[in-house]
């Protein structure tokens, strides 16, 4: 059976700040969704299903988090799903909202992730102590920056590259009021001072914690007619692979390889070099730039970096990446990869407003999570597939 | 069901108005009995009496250490016992900075990812008794147990550098 | 819509406190399904699991189960945090693509690591509720309550449910409690959290279960091979109600009838349903909600009154009805799966032989 055509037309998102003091969690996640329902012209009478995601529910202390928000979520009476899986889920929650879609079980699904970090202590609720464990891993940098090191060495790349990422997407959140940092005259100098925290990683090289929601109304073909510029979802695809096994490339792993190709060929995307316009990558340290622009092919391995030396990754440049700031300048984890799929429909509808691509036909949504183990990734589109 | 309408009593008013309730503490404790799982509580046991004790997976014969249970390239459990040395190379190594909750080592402080000599996975630990500037890929190193030892992990205190030359780049490549 | 079926169930027993970390748990169950099925974990077209981390008081559990899969090369692979059963519904949702034929379905809980009913109050408004810790058998006796008071139910009824369910158990190996005493006698006992008494609450329980899943001509040929009827899924929808306990009637389940309705429960003659309520008089709310006459047997197994892992216990209960369809005791079989107090979410599915 073929699928049925699925379509994003309705997109939202809250301001994402460190503390959203002034909302509580069933406010923040309904900022998101009236934005979404609002952009899609509907109202949550009109939706058939809610799948919600998010990452540990001890980021907020609650559990199964999803039970007590269907009622924010107007989910009463209706089929509610909730996603964990790691820090791809914003990324993989939309697609399961979208499978819902193309496998003709519904014609609009509401799919909302969030994070509202503020309201536990995310180091605590990331590294608890066990007992016989000793307590050495200080957060995701501490297991990240290894890698980051292996893949300095193995690309021979220059030191600078993590620094003109992260002045790069620090310089497109200006263009994004949606984005939790705006920092004002940021430059190489400003990151290169910003004190070692996990070495190599610099503090301005990685990504802040922040509160905030994401939200999309997907629609089938019939549902979608008459939506104002939807965005096609040309393919969609996940792949997992184990935390560590003898002889696991971390670094470069094969998931997110196997994930990609699997991507190209549901999108029938054949040279994506040349096909995709632009990407919302999961860059939640800068280096994972270059390294995640190699795993998903589009620059050949060990030659990501100089993509990012060049500018091309910069808006204006050939192949812009995170044109609305990214992790780097925007991270409630368990929206932030729904945010990158988001992100990449508005990009295609032509809705991105000062961070618009120009031209943007074909873009590519990515999240990743666990210890770069878990991959999803959609492309969407301004064409019908 | 039907929920009798609330009859419209008159406007609660306060003077002066009430301010909005931006937080509310909410601690919450729960205990927890961890338990180790089998394999686990085998590589602790062997640890308190100064042993480092891996497990082989049948299928492809690697040498988990600690052990997983599982083989999780395989998906098998992991059967048979291989005693692992308590040296081994630096393949990669982070120094950390950054204060946390529940941070016990003082800062600046260097974990490294060893490849002890018998197993095939790099083991995450503490490093010490060098300068973190001169901490390098390729490094030999040694476990300095601690004074009494337990079925904990802290039984290893840290390693240090053994004093031999660095290893062959090619005996430790495919875990760089 | 794609054809989809249970070729293979796996589930092991539930105890009270369970040797081993979720990944020596789990392991042995998928490993048996796959075999059941006569399947790799390479060959699967998709992998999907339920699991929640508050049990073991530790994120990421799931990704540590993954370690059990063998999920090498890198699985098409996804996890909800719920019961197994809403896992069970991705999977048939992802099956209906058409571009893959199998899939892995597997659930965990270690209930026995915290105190469950303690844990379970954190599922509740953490603003004006959960800071009042009430505990999950006291919010049951509030819905067991308004029962008895709305003359809907006596405790008697509640004693008879409990006493049915874990007599059926004993022709259950891997149940946790497998017998029980009269009505009278259980009657006699004082009670835990009035109106309920220990027998109207489940065990706290250990346990996992795995189940293969296959389309069309591949679920007939695995079947076939085996010498099984595939248990076609007929039907399978899931309802969410609102969680705020006083706008609700606790003594109705307006999801589950909902589910019921939407997964054609009642197009044919049900042979037998496989109910999860944890709590005795919440298989009274359930029937009624789903319209189960005195012709359909319930909980043939025992139910989650006999063994109540969470988070499997939901998915259990469609395995078990799978079961009775793989070796024609039952033609056509209802499975129901809740979540959240109360009996707030819902999920039915209904399974046939062809
Ligand atoms: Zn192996």
């Amino acid at each position: 059976m073929s699928r049925e055509p699925c379509a994003v037309i309705g997109v939202g998102q809250t301001r994402h700040a460190s503390r959203r003091k002034d909302v509580s969690i069933p406010g923040l996640v309904r900022e998101a969704a009236l934005r979404a329902l609002d952009d899609a012209g509907l109202t949550f009478a009109d939706i058939d299903a809610v799948v919600l995601g998010k990452a540990p529910d001890t980021f907020e202390g609650v559990v199964m988090p999803e039970l007590f928000l269907a009622s924010a979520l107007g989910a009463a009476g209706k089929p509610m799903m909730r996603v964990h899986t790691a820090g791809s889920v914003g990324g993989s929650t939309a697609i399961v909202a979208a499978h819902l879609i193309q496998a003709g079980v519904h014609e609009r699904v509401l799919t909302v992730a969030f994070e509202k970090q503020s309201e536990s202590d995310a180091m605590w609720a990331l590294s608890p102590r066990i007992p016989f464990q000793p307590t050495l891993v200080a957060g995701a940098g501490g297991y990240f920056a290894p890698l980051v090191r292996s893949y300095i060495q193995r690309a021979g790349a220059p030191p600078h590259i993590g620094v003109e990422v992260a002045v790069k997407d620090r310089l497109h959140a200006l263009r994004n009021p949606y984005a939790h940092l705006h920092m004002e005259g940021i430059d190489r100098a400003m990151v290169e001072a910003s004190p070692m925290l996990w070495d190599p990683i610099r503090y301005l090289e990685t990504c802040p914690s922040s509160d905030g929601a994401c939200a999309m109304v997907l629609a089938s073909e019939r549902a979608a007619r008459g939506a104002a510029r939807p965005a096609w979802v040309r393919g969609t695809a996940m792949r997992s692979e184990p935390t560590m096994f003898a002889g696991r490339d971390a670094v470069n792993p094969r998931a997110g390889q196997d994930c990609a190709q699997a991507l190209y060929r549901e999108a029938g995307i054949d040279d994506p070099r040349r096909q995709l316009d632009t990407a919302e990558i999961y860059v939640p340290f800068s280096w994972f730039e270059p390294m995640w622009l190699e795993n998903l092919g589009l620059a050949d391995e060990g030659q990501g970096w100089r993509m990012t030396d060049e500018g091309a990754t910069a808006l204006g440049g050939r192949f812009p990446v995170n044109a609305s700031g990214g992790v780097l300048s925007s991270n409630p984890i368990g929206a932030s990869g729904m945010l990158r799929f988001a992100e990449a429909a508005l990009q295609v509808r032509g809705m991105a407003g000062e961070h618009q691509v120009d031209g943007a036909r074909n873009a590519l949504g990515h999240a990743y999570g666990g210890g770069s183990q878990f991959f999803a990734m959609w492309i969407v589109s301004e064409e019908r597939p | 069901m039907s929920i009798p309408p609330t009859p419209a009593g008159p406007a609660l008013e306060f003077d002066p108005p009430l301010s909005p309730v931006m937080r509310i503490d909410c601690p919450v404790r729960l205990d927890y009995t961890i338990a180790a799982g089998r394999e686990q509580s085998r590589f602790l046991r062997a640890m308190s009496r100064g042993h480092l004790l891996g497990r082989r997976c049948p299928e492809c014969r690697k040498v988990y250490l600690p052990p997983r249970g599982t083989c999780p390239r395989c998906g098998v459990m992991t059967a048979e016992d291989v005693e692992v040395q308590p040296r081994g190379t630096i393949t990669t190594w982070c120094v950390t900075n950054v204060p946390y909750e529940g941070q016990v080592l003082e800062l600046p402080y260097v974990t490294a990812s060893v490849l002890l000599d018998g197993a095939d996975l790099p083991f995450y630990f503490l490093i010490q008794g060098l300068p973190a500037d001169q901490i390098r890929m390729g490094m030999r190193v040694e476990a300095e147990w601690a004074d009494t030892l337990g079925p904990t992990l802290d039984s290893i205190r840290c390693f240090r550098p053994s004093g031999e030359p660095d290893a062959d780049p090619a005996s430790y490549a495919e875990h760089v | 819509m794609v054809d989809v079926a249970i070729v293979a169930f796996a589930q092991r027993p539930s105890v009270r406190n369970a040797v081993g970390d979720e990944v020596e748990l789990v392991q042995p169950v998928i490993q048996q399904a796959l075999e059941d099925a006569g399947l790799r974990a390479s060959e699967l077209g998709f992998v999907c699991s339920g699991s929640c981390d508050y049990l073991i008081g530790r994120p990421f559990s799931f990704v540590t189960a993954l370690d059990a899969v063998g999920a090498w090369p890198p699985l098409c692979e996804s996890h909800v945090e719920m019961d197994g059963a809403f896992a069970f519904y991705e999977a048939w949702v992802r099956l209906q693509h058409g571009d893959v034929d199998t899939a892995l379905v597997y659930a965990f809980g270690r209930s026995s690591l915290g105190s469950l009913p303690i844990i379970l109050s954190q599922q509740l408004d953490p603003y004006t509720v959960a800071p009042l810790f009430p505990d999950a058998i006291s919010l049951a006796a509030l819905q067991a309550r308004a029962l008895l008071d709305g003359g809907r139910a006596t405790e008697r009824d509640f004693a008879e449910v409990a006493c049915r369910s874990r007599r059926a158990a004993e022709g259950n190996p891997n149940a946790q409690l497998r017998q029980s005493a009269d009505v009278e006698a259980l009657l006699g006992a004082a009670c835990l959290r009035p109106p309920l008494r220990v027998h109207d609450c489940p065990p706290i329980s250990d346990g996992a279960c795995a189940m293969v899943l296959a389309t069309g001509e591949r679920a007939r040929a695995i079947a076939s091979a085996r010498g099984r009827a595939p248990a076609w899924v007929a039907g399978v929808d899931h309802r969410i109600d609102p969680q705020d306990l006083g706008s609700r009637d606790l003594t109705r389940a307006p999801s589950a009838k909902l589910a019921a309705e939407r997964a054609g429960a009642h197009r044919a003659p049900l042979d037998l349903a496989e109910l999860h309520a944890p709590f005795s008089p919440q298989e009274l709310i359930l029937r009624e909600a789903m319209g189960l006459g005195p012709q359909v047997a319930i909980n043939p197994s025992g139910g989650a009154l006999a063994a109540n892992p969470m988070m499997v216990a939901g998915l259990t209960r469609v395995g078990e009805a799978a079961l009775r369809i793989h070796d024609g005791r039952a033609g056509r079989a209802l499975a129901h799966a809740t979540s959240g107090p109360c009996l707030q979410q819902n999920l039915v599915c209904v399974l046939e032989a062809r």
